[in-house]
């Protein structure tokens, strides 16, 4: 069954400004407010966070893709029409020449939706970056087309990046949609066929694990061990890394909290686990972000709750300029602890 | 005073019984905190343990704490509940095993 997005259901919390309003307002049946996140940055020595660098030139190419995950914070799905054009990705790639930002990670959405995203990957590729795409596996599983993109990937050397949020079927089609767990290992034995994930091959497929329903990640090292030896012992899967990553409170995730009673407790226990280490680890330190119509964010996370970059940088990709935005202040609000809980979540997996 | 004996929400209280002896308290959660560590068995095993322990001695905020827990720590569902059956194996087994003593007290009163 399709589930419809936010969006188009014309849910309240398909709006950014409504979704800062809950993450703003006392938890139900209390009066009690959550200790802002910049006082803690603050406690910590990190107000106003800074960047520390561009390192990561994240590109959000659209909203479009071919599930509807419980979690998704970015509300894609099969309804959504935002799509970035040629002329924005021509932006991007202007950007990069006069930059040595060293990697571009592309996202979504399904990124392979796009109808410019191969074009995007080669001429990113023919640069000299380092290209990730987190690939949702599925895709490549969909249709006659998308079935060449394991080549694709592998040709243009591409660091693949993807979610699977258990190493068994029941936990994740009950995030991801059914018949994902299938759908996913039939693409990741696609992808080991042709190298990724084999050792020596110089293929990346790492992995991204993120729990399926109100709880924390547990330790990285120890998830990854089980993956491994799960995937390879029933499944015959091989993949580099694991990242653990903690469900961001925004969109869906969020909706799903407040639905399921879960919404106070998990706020809690994000603003409990306030790590400062975590704190300056976080991923927008050395990340910028770009949406489909070229506007420029902190992080995606930011990017789906339209906080964009300080005023005083350039806020669009056609005003791209390192040295201004390396100096801007990073945007912040209460989502953030979802990156800053216990060893931290980036979108590279823990940062503590 | 509330009207039932248990609130989900004493569990985040735990750390309060300092309140009213914090020398004992400290020493126990300092201890606590060492037996959950990782050591000659994992955080993970320690953690599937105490789930099944909870369920020995039917403590709610136990049950929470651990079926969370071992969630974090990637347990499987199957595994949890596997680990709530030796906690029933061992309560049953430990009243039937008494059928002997049962048994032999029988024996010996009767012809």
């Amino acid at each position: 069954m399709i589930q419809k997005t936010l969006k188009s259901a014309g849910h309240d919390l398909a709006e950014p400004t409504f979704q800062l309003r809950v993450l703003n307002t006392p938890v139900a049946g209390s009066t009690h407010y959550l200790p802002k996140f910049r006082a803690k940055l603050a406690e910590a020595n990190l107000y106003p966070l800074l960047p520390t660098g561009i390192d990561i030139f994240q590109v959000n190419v659209g909203k479009l893709c071919n599930q509807t995950c419980r979690h998704c914070h970015v509300d894609a799905g099969p309804d959504r029409r935002e799509v970035m054009q040629r002329d924005t990705m021509e932006l991007c790639l202007e950007a990069l020449r006069h930059s040595s930002i060293p990697t571009v990670d592309i996202t979504g959405g399904a990124p392979e939706m796009n109808p410019h995203f191969r074009w995007f990957v080669e001429q990113v590729h023919s640069m000299g970056r380092h290209v990730i795409v987190r690939c949702n596996l599925t895709i490549i599983t969909a249709n006659k087309q998308y079935g060449t993109l394991p080549q694709f990937f592998a040709d243009n050397g591409v660091h693949i990046v993807s979610s699977l949020p258990f190493y068994q079927q029941r936990n994740t089609d009950r995030q991801r949609g059914d018949g994902v767990f299938e759908r996913s290992v039939q693409a990741l034995h696609m992808l080991n066929a042709i190298g990724y994930g084999q050792e020596g091959s110089g293929l990346e497929l790492d992995l991204v694990y993120n729990p399926a329903g109100a709880f924390f990640p547990g330790p990285q090292a120890s998830l990854e061990s089980d993956f491994r030896r799960e995937l390879q012992k029933h499944h015959g899967i091989a993949f580099n890394k694991l990242y653990v990553i903690t469900n961001m409170p925004i969109s869906r995730f969020l909706e799903y909290l407040i639905d399921s009673g879960n919404y106070s407790d998990y706020m809690e226990k994000l603003v409990n686990s306030f790590n400062p280490a975590a704190a300056a680890g976080v991923m927008c330190r050395n990340t910028i972000s770009v949406s489909w119509d070229g506007y420029l964010y902190d992080c995606d996370f930011n990017q789906m709750l339209d906080l964009p970059v300080a005023a005083h940088a350039p806020r669009h990709i056609r005003d791209f300029d390192v040295e201004l935005l390396a100096a801007r202040t990073i945007a912040t609000d209460q989502h953030c602890y979802g990156c800053t809980a216990g060893s931290g979540s980036s979108c590279t997996g823990a940062t503590a | 005073m509330q009207n039932t004996y248990y609130n989900p929400a004493d569990l985040k209280k735990f750390g309060d019984i300092a309140e009213f002896q914090p020398e004992l308290a400290k020493k126990f959660f300092d201890y606590y905190g060492q037996v959950f560590a990782e050591g000659a068995l994992t955080a993970r095993e320690k953690s599937l343990i105490a789930l099944a322990v909870a369920h020995a001695v039917q403590c709610p905020y136990c049950i929470d704490a651990y079926t969370t827990d071992t969630l974090e720590k990637g347990v499987t569902e199957e595994q949890m509940m596997e680990a709530v059956h030796v906690a029933a194996a061992i309560r049953g087994g430990a009243s039937l095993v008494h059928g002997v003593q049962m048994m032999n007290k029988a024996k010996a009163l009767t012809m």
